[in-house]
């Protein structure tokens, strides 16, 4: 082979994010909107390029149009390379067989030969539902030195939270000596990110026996990792220890939102050292009038603010009229708050219209939960949205609901 | 329609009249606007009327331009056929870099020769407009005009190193061109905007007579003397018009901005493109206390500000106090600072506690990368 990649990352994008609800009606989990001018995608795909990782298959398959679009030839990621760069991998018709993508094994194994044409030595395999910054070069580098034939990367959490994770229970040199998929009874507090490096031609091996037992529900934690595991493959743990959080619920994405906020927040976006690249909307700079009070919030590009806006994130062009009040609030792209309206402790899609007056959720302290209003939807005046509940059709109140 | 033209943009004539601001760059690279650059006004009219090739004639200082520009593609400008094409003087023992605009159009014929489009708009970078090129290109077609000037109706004193006021007739035609004239404080007058519309074979044909004959100024030599047999004709721009010839006037329509009127003039119905640097969106501290600005991505605020304008990376301290000002890119505001009326350029670094402030008709200018 004359020309290669070390290594090809595979981004496994094609989940619905069901427990997203309206955010996910028309979109896949990982185009959602996060901290005001980023997508949830941008995070993967920057760690890529900033670990020096630039040939990255993307598998999409629910809703896949509009990070399709988003992602297009790659440029805003530097990943438009004549070789190498940005593809999208969608399921596709072979001459024997079609299939969607029947678990994250498949979906890999499915577009084996668009990895085997950069003919690399390692295979990163990541997914699109998490907001972190992440060295990939730093793990590639200790999966070489241990010399593993799968490195997995681990974080520490709660162990009251491991029964939702993989768990890894390790020896003292970091090698894995069992993986229990979300276990009942966790054995240890060190989850499985989802990050995983295989040599590559381990991974083609045991994804062909995996693709072959009838038996297999075709998934990485659930089939692939104790396979390996069981024959003896030497399979290694990573400690990650920044800031990783899994976004793949309404409160889950909303924390995440308000932990990019303040002066030393708890995860920094505006890093120099590791630029969160994105596709940037064309938009003037934010204009706060003579009657906005805006406080500890993140607010984009094209606002135009002449409310109270507090402890928010607000996306590019959101405009938050005279007398509106927006709190504890995560608003995308395009929302209108109209004269008198407020919001609080809600996650507001993009292209929403709150008319005049209009009372969207309940203040935070009185844990009624986040209100979430899916997109282009329009709230009427004065009509008023209970804290947790989720609207996703026009709303003229609760006697036209549904 | 508008992709039958190819643009010509000037990024260095009128860099004398702000010479703070042009020290170390071309007219065409100033920012404006928060994240603008001034040839992003010029650039995005000739994209948004659909003209796909544009020739950016540079002098020097062009450094800045050039990485601004990058490949044009956010301007969707970097294309096979076309696309952004640097033009730099060409010079060598027998001649010098050009002195004139007609010198700089015959350094360019090369360029011109190769295209195929019918006509040629010229542009420099001094006005920030939303001027709908196509319709002026389609007015110049139903005219069969040589050459069409865009003018904008202004009234009172114009200062300018040199600007040329048109009389048109009737029917559009120019009449009268006046060069630098002495204005009265009330008078209404016809102001040349820069932007000018050619057919390409014409222009081509002018600039060799021209060359031929030695003649060295368009304004006096070419379109004064010859209206008569000329077919000039003149497009009157309505919208609004904002001429960045001094410091002064940079203030003073920089604020303008903060109108609402004005913003969605120039923001509202097409895009304004630029190169995008993957800021952050602005953050705003609990101490923040933002009235009537304009912010752009990457900031910090945790201080007050108030009638400003603040570029893209500018981080405001606590407990400083920043009224009617213009800060550049990156620039650093230490805390308990207070400044009214000042224009710091990029990388400007103000330490904690300084009391800095100018007036509105001479703000206090504080140069690129400069500690205060």
């Amino acid at each position: 082979m004359f020309r290669k990649k070390e290594c090809v990352a595979m981004l496994l994008a094609g989940g619905q994010g069901s427990r997203l609800y309206a955010l996910t009606n028309n979109i896949a989990k990982p185009a959602v909107a996060f901290g005001a001018k980023y997508r949830i995608i941008d995070f993967p795909l920057s760690n890529c390029i900033n670990s020096g990782i630039d040939t990255v298959g993307v598998l999409t398959q629910y809703q896949p149009l509009e990070l399709n679009e988003y992602i297009g030839n790659g440029q805003p990621w530097d990943l438009d390379r004549a070789f190498g760069g940005v593809h999208i991998l969608s399921p596709y018709q072979a001459k024997k067989k079609s299939s969607w993508y029947e678990g994250t094994a498949n979906a890999i194994y499915q577009n084996m030969n668009f990895m085997k044409k950069y003919n690399p030595d390692y295979i990163l395999i990541l997914s699109g539902d998490h907001i972190y910054k992440m060295d990939y070069a730093a793990m590639l580098k200790a999966h070489k030195e241990t010399g593993a034939a799968c490195t997995i990367a681990a974080i520490e959490v709660p162990l009251k939270e491991a029964s939702r994770f993989g768990v890894l229970n390790t020896n003292k040199d970091g090698s894995i000596y069992e993986f229990e998929e979300k276990p009942k009874q966790p054995k240890s507090n060190l989850a499985s990110m989802g990050i995983y490096i295989f040599t590559a031609e381990k991974l083609y091996q045991y994804l062909e026996a995996d693709e072959a037992n009838p038996d297999s529900s075709k998934d990485f934690g659930k089939d692939v990792l104790p396979a390996m595991l069981n024959a003896g493959e030497k399979m290694q743990s990573y400690r990650f220890s920044g800031y990783w959080k899994d976004v793949g619920t309404i409160s889950s994405l909303w924390e995440s939102n308000m932990d990019l906020l303040g002066v030393k927040p708890a995860f920094d976006v505006g890093d120099p050292d590791w630029k969160i690249h994105s596709r940037n909307p064309l938009a003037p700079p934010e204009y706060l009038g003579n009657d906005a009070k805006v406080s500890n919030s993140l607010i984009a590009l094209g606002c135009e603010i002449d409310g109270t806006v507090e402890n928010s994130v607000l996306a590019t062009g959101v405009i938050v009229e005279k007398g509106a009040v927006v709190k504890d609030s995560v608003i995308m792209a395009g929302t209108v708050v109209k004269k008198g309206a407020t919001v609080s402790y809600s996650i507001i899609d993009e292209n929403v219209v709150i008319d005049d007056g209009a009372c969207i959720g309940e203040d935070k302290n009185k844990n009624a939960g986040i209100a979430v209003l899916g997109r282009e939807i329009t709230v009427a005046a004065g009509v008023k949205v209970a804290g947790g509940q989720i609207i996703d059709k026009d709303y003229k109140g609760e006697t036209n609901n549904g | 329609m508008a992709n039958q033209a190819v643009g010509v943009i000037f990024s260095n004539i009128h860099d004398d009249n702000i010479p703070e601001l042009s020290h170390h760059r071309t007219m065409a690279s100033i920012p404006f606007g928060g994240r603008y650059r001034l040839i992003d006004f010029a650039l995005s009219n000739m994209v948004n009327s659909g003209i796909t090739t544009v020739g950016i004639v540079t002098k020097n200082n062009y450094q800045s331009l050039i990485d601004h520009i990058g490949s044009g593609k956010d301007w969707d400008l970097a294309r096979k056929d076309g696309g952004i094409v640097l033009l730099p003087p060409y010079y060598d023992e027998n001649e010098a870099p050009y002195t004139n605009r007609l010198e700089a159009l015959k350094g360019i014929t090369g360029f011109l020769n190769r295209r195929k489009e019918e006509y040629v708009v010229i542009s420099d970078c001094d006005a920030i407009a939303r001027v709908d090129i196509a319709d002026v290109i389609h007015y110049h077609e139903s005219k069969h005009s040589d050459f069409t000037m865009v003018y904008h109706e202004e009234k009172g004193e114009y200062h300018s190193s040199y600007f040329l006021t048109l009389d048109p007739d009737a029917s559009g035609r120019v009449k009268g061109v006046k060069i630098n004239p002495k204005l009265k404080k009330n008078e209404k007058f016809n102001l040349y905007i820069n932007i000018m519309v050619f057919n390409r074979e014409f222009l081509i044909n002018i600039i060799q007579d021209a060359v031929t004959r030695g003649l060295s100024s368009f304004g006096r030599d070419i379109l004064t003397k010859n209206l008569d047999t000329l077919k000039v004709y003149a497009y009157k721009f309505d919208g609004y018009f904002a001429g960045i010839n001094s410091l002064e006037k940079y203030f003073q329509h920089s604020m303008e901005l903060l109108e609402k009127d004005v913003r969605s003039e120039l923001f509202g119905a097409r895009d304004i493109y630029t190169k995008v640097r993957d800021s952050a969106p602005s953050k705003y501290t609990e101490n923040a206390i933002v009235k009537n600005s304009l912010i752009s991505d990457g900031c910090v605020i945790d201080g007050t500000v108030e009638n400003c304008i603040l570029f893209r990376g500018v981080n405001v301290g606590k407990g400083s106090v920043i009224k009617n000002s213009i800060l550049m890119q990156d620039t650093v505001v230490g805390s308990d600072v207070q400044l009214d009326c000042v224009i710091t350029d990029k990388n400007a670094v103000i330490r904690d506690r300084r009391h800095l402030a100018g007036c509105e008709t001479l703000p206090y200018f504080i140069a690129k990368g400069k500690m205060i």
